[in-house]
Parts: structure tokens; sequence; C-alpha cells
């Protein structure tokens, strides 16, 4: 799969300046690292834990520590990387809060995506059938999901101001297209979101 | 030459005998002189050394361009022989080798992880072991008798310094990777150390920058058991007879920290010797203490007293971070290999936290660096015997260097 084909993946690659240092944090098969380094000539470095990913990771040439993101990044130096991407990966995690607060230790700057659970169709779905939503961004049924802190763009914003964490930049990614966030539109129109954090 | 497979005759087997496509087939071990009275071979403990051997084999083809090969350092009771066949077998040379294949066949052959059909495979035997490269057994051009304890005290580094002569002999410039578990994957991570320019990756299993407290007691024991034997005699027992006890003793000792919980369970529980009951004696009552004293006897049959004194003292010795004068990051600052760390999860002799601090102190030098850890109940052995497992990373991993 190309990263052209997911919509974090291009505005990250696009984000990203040429010759910097990138950890990419649940990096599956590589292919982010893999394009950045071919293209923009970066130093990447993987984490990744499921070992068939490390397996193909490898194999597109990135370099893959393996281990459990919930552990932290004890491995990795304060300010030793230009950026630390966690893409879709915060509501997966066991500790969240003390995951963000790891690359925004490691990272002089973060890329961090995630679906955004006030998402019109989720709450539709909700509302509608009294079952959990099944969407692109959350195509798991309530028993299989990995996704075990769901999450709304208001909660994350509360938790950047509680922490004060400074936004770069924000995009939301509504139906087919990708636009700045604009925090006094209704945000139940991002289906997905991204942010660019420092602290 | 001895068929092997006569020798398979009614036994289970897994090896890949010499005809099979996956096998290098039949080896000869090769031998040369790589440092000589002009061209002594200085070692970390001030000392010189001349003549020295080096018996190493290889299997494959090296490229016109001499760029695919790979060294696999062995560690520390193995020899050069590292995969198939040996045609040289005897029955009073080496006899064990017409029963199994080389100590990591399993690894290295046509579409195994070490591919022959792709790679240029070399091991050699390291100095002071007894297996063709000059060691303690061998005899000492000063006075005409065997080295014995006369041998110098030789280190991970000094096996490189002659490996890389070896390198030289062989025209290769830059290996493509230097790939070894345990005392082999310190020998690797020496290589890139000392050695930067000379190789480009490293596959390191079951290893780290240094063995461990706990380490450095079970090799001192060791040492004491071949210390204490009657037979011992100060080494000076080769035209005796060796101190079998002693050594047997050693690796009995060696091979439990090869172990782990799980696989000893596993492998022998409680079980008893003979039947399901006990028999009320002191000695050969439950299966691990036959088990063990096999293992013991037969590496008795296959290695030399003095030999393993000085291996494990090299083990001991060994510690990456001297180079960093005591910070393993600032030692790991001078390489240039790529990199690919290996542990596995039960190993307790080289635990994965020990690999971790080693991909640390990679990484403190925003140096990238792959590891991975493999989930395994076979201890310190795993290397050896979970092949199959690191396949499907090692594989890639070389095709990307």
């Amino acid at each position: 799969m190309s990263i052209k084909n997911r919509w974090d993946h291009s505005l990250i690659f696009d984000i990203i300046a040429p010759d910097s240092s990138v950890l990419d944090l649940g990096c599956g098969d590589g292919m982010l690292l893999a394009e950045l380094i071919t293209e923009k000539n970066i130093c990447g470095q993987a984490v990744e834990a499921n070992p068939e990913y490390v397996a193909r990771a490898i194999k597109n040439g990135v370099a893959v520590y393996q281990k459990d993101l919930d552990q932290g990044l004890n491995e990795f130096n304060n300010r030793s990387f230009d950026y630390v991407v966690l893409e879709k990966t915060v509501q997966q995690l066991y500790h969240p809060l003390f995951v963000l607060r790891e690359i925004l230790r490691v990272g002089c700057t973060c890329i961090v995506s995630f679906p955004n659970f006030y998402y019109k169709e989720n709450i539709r779905q909700l509302l509608s059938s009294e079952r959990m939503p099944v969407t692109s961004a959350l195509p798991y049924k309530w028993y299989n999901t990995p996704n075990i802190h769901l999450f709304t763009l208001t909660d994350f914003m509360d938790w950047t101001r509680e922490e004060k964490i400074t936004i770069i930049s924000g995009y939301a990614a509504k139906s087919s297209t990708v636009q700045p966030l604009k925090i006094s539109e209704d945000n139940s129109e991002a289906e997905e979101l991204l942010f660019v954090l420092q602290s | 030459m001895t068929d092997p497979l006569n020798a398979h005759q009614g036994k289970s087997t897994k090896f890949d005998l010499p005809g099979s496509p996956f096998s290098v087939g039949w080896t000869r071990p090769k031998r040369v002189i790589l440092a000589d009275e002009n061209n002594p071979l200085s070692l970390e403990c001030g000392e010189c050394l001349a003549p020295v051997t080096v018996e190493y084999e290889t299997y494959g083809t090296l490229s016109p361009e001499k760029d695919n090969a790979i060294f696999i350092p062995h560690a520390l009771s193995g020899d050069a022989h590292a995969a198939g066949w040996d045609a040289d077998w005897k029955k009073d040379n080496r006899p064990w080798r017409n029963s199994k294949p080389g100590w990591w066949d399993e690894a290295i052959g046509p579409g195994k992880t070490f591919d022959t059909n792709r790679y240029f495979v070399i091991c050699a035997n390291i100095l002071g072991s007894c297996y063709g490269t000059t060691g303690p057994w061998e005899t000492n051009p000063s006075t005409g008798k065997p080295y014995a304890l006369d041998f110098p005290v030789v280190t991970v580094d000094d096996w490189v310094r002659l490996h890389i002569r070896l390198q030289d002999y062989l025209g290769i410039d830059k290996l493509l990777a230097v790939a070894g578990g345990s005392l082999g994957g310190q020998q690797a991570l020496a290589w890139a150390i000392r050695y930067p320019d000379r190789v480009r990756s490293l596959v390191i299993y079951s290893s780290s920058a240094r063995l461990s407290a706990q380490g450095l007691a079970f090799n001192a024991i060791g040492r004491q058991a071949i210390f204490n034997d009657p037979h011992f005699k100060e080494g000076n027992y080769y035209d005796f007879t060796p101190p079998g006890g002693g050594l047997e003793l050693a690796r009995m000792l060696g091979h439990i920290t090869y172990l782990s919980y799980h696989s000893m369970e596993g492998k022998f529980g409680r079980n008893f010797q003979n039947g399901s009951k006990p028999c009320y004696r002191l000695n050969k009552e439950f299966s691990v203490e036959s088990y063990l004293e096999h293992q013991g006897r037969s590496f008795v049959q296959r290695f030399d007293a003095n030999s393993y004194l000085y291996l494990s003292r090299a083990m001991d010795y060994y510690d990456a971070t001297t180079y960093g004068n005591g910070d393993l990051s600032k030692a790991c600052s001078v390489i240039k290999a790529k990199l690919l760390l290996i542990a596995y999860s039960s190993d307790w002799l080289y635990p994965p936290e020990s690999t971790r601090d080693l991909a640390k102190a990679i990484l403190a030098n925003n140096k990238p660096v792959s590891y991975i850890e493999i989930p395994s109940s076979y201890g310190h052995d795993a290397f050896l015997l979970e092949v199959a497992q690191t396949a499907p990373f090692v594989r890639p991993f070389l095709e990307r260097v």
C-alpha cells in the first residue's frame, strides 16, 4: 500500500522536513519511514510490537525496535528526534497519557492522529441502532476492537490545555477532504484528526 | 570417506544430510598461518604470539566484487565447522562429526537464513580453542612442549584482530555481515567497534556488551572444577590422563546456564531415571542428572580443559564499555554497521534487558537499530534452536544491507 492512500500518511509526509530525524511509533509495515528515507533523506527509527509488522518493516529497509508502546520510551533520550509520529494508535493504548507525555519528551515536534468519536456517523449509528458504531475509521465490533480508549476532539483539546501542550497545527479528515481544523465549526463533521504538537 | 547416512540408520534425525538440497554438503576444514616470527600477533595482554594457525571453513561462492561475504564467529565451545558434513571425519579424528552436521547447519545452507546460494559464508575457530586454531594444546616453539598454561591470556579483541587477518587473506575489504550468537555476538560487536570500516552489518543473537556478575560466577566455578581435578597438573596433562572429571563438571554447570526453568521442566521435570519410583540412592536418580552427566561426558570427548579455561576467561573479560571509558554509548559511537539485535525471552545468561542496554547505547548515538525479542522457552541455547523463528527478520535484514 502506498502512503498516498492514507490521508494522514501523505499529510505527515508533507509536514516532515527533509534531512530530519523521525521516530515512527506503531510503524506497521514501515512504508511511511521507507518513503521518507528514500524521498526526504530522513534518519528513521520505528517502534512496533507486532512481529509480523516488524518483519515487513525490516523488509522495507526500516530499523525497527520491537516493543509495546505502553511500556514507554525509556530507550530514547529527551529531544532525540526532530519528529515523533503516533498514527491512529493513541486510542489503542492502555496508558494513553503516559505515552503522549513520553513522545513529547523524546520528540521536538510530535504528530498525532486519531479517530474522533464525536463524528456524526458514529452518533447517528449509536442513536439509531443502539449499538457501537462501525465505520471506515472504526471498522470493528465491540468485542474485537483494539480501540480501548475512544475519545473526542474536545476531550483531546481539554488535555492539551490541562498539560499546556502547544498545538502547532491541526487537520480534520471530513468525508473525502482534509482541511485545517477550525474549532468553532461543528466538530461532528471530522471523522479523523491530526495534530502537530510541541511541549 | 565414511558416509554419515549409515550412521543415521535407525536414528531419527532432523538434520539435512549431505545429499540434501538444503545442505552445503561435504566440507573440508582449511588451515592458514596468519602470524609468524616476522609478523607476530600482538595480544591485548601485551604479549606477542607466533606462529598462529587458523582453521576455517567457507560455504558458497565469493562474488567477483567480493561484497557478499558473511563471517560467522562461533561461541565458547564451537568450531569452524558451522555447516555441512566433515569429509575428513575419522574414528580417531573428530569422531562426533559423523553423527551430526556443523553446529549452525540449520541456519547456513542453500535457501537458509545465511543462504549459501547468495552469500559466501566464513567461519573460523578462535584463538585458544582446540579445533585447529593455535591454542594451549599446540607445541610451544620455544620449549618443544605444548603451551599448556604458558599460553598467553587471549581476549575477544585478539580473536577479532586475528580474524581480520583472515579477512585480509581472503581479500575481503568489507564483510556484508558478521553474525553470531552469545560469545559470537560479542565478536561481531568487537568487529564493528574496533574495525568499523571492515563490516557493513551485524546480526547479534543472545548477547550483550558484557557478561553479568552472575555469568562471571558460573564461569569461575567451572574453572575451579578443572583446577581441582587431580589430573590437571597445572595444565601439563597432555602426556597423561586429562582432567576429564573437572571439565565434565564445568560443562554440566555451563549447560544449566544455556537452558531455562521452562525448558528443564518440559524436558525432564522431576522424572526418575529408572521408572516412576525413586531407587533411594545418591547418584543417577533423576533424568536431569543423567542428562547433564551425558552432556559433560560427551563434551570431554571433544574439548580440551586448558582451552576451556582460556575461552571462558575471554568471555569474562569482554566488556564493550571499556572502549568508551565505561560509557557504552560512547563505545558504540564509532559503529558504522547496520544492526539487528535478537534476544530470547527466557535467556538468563544474556537476558533481553542486557541486549536492550546495547540497543539503547546505539540509539543514544542517534543511530537506528533493529531489536527483536523472540518468545522462547529454550533459554540461552535458543539462538541455536529457534532458527526458523528468526529467519523472517534476518533474511530481509541481510537483503537490505
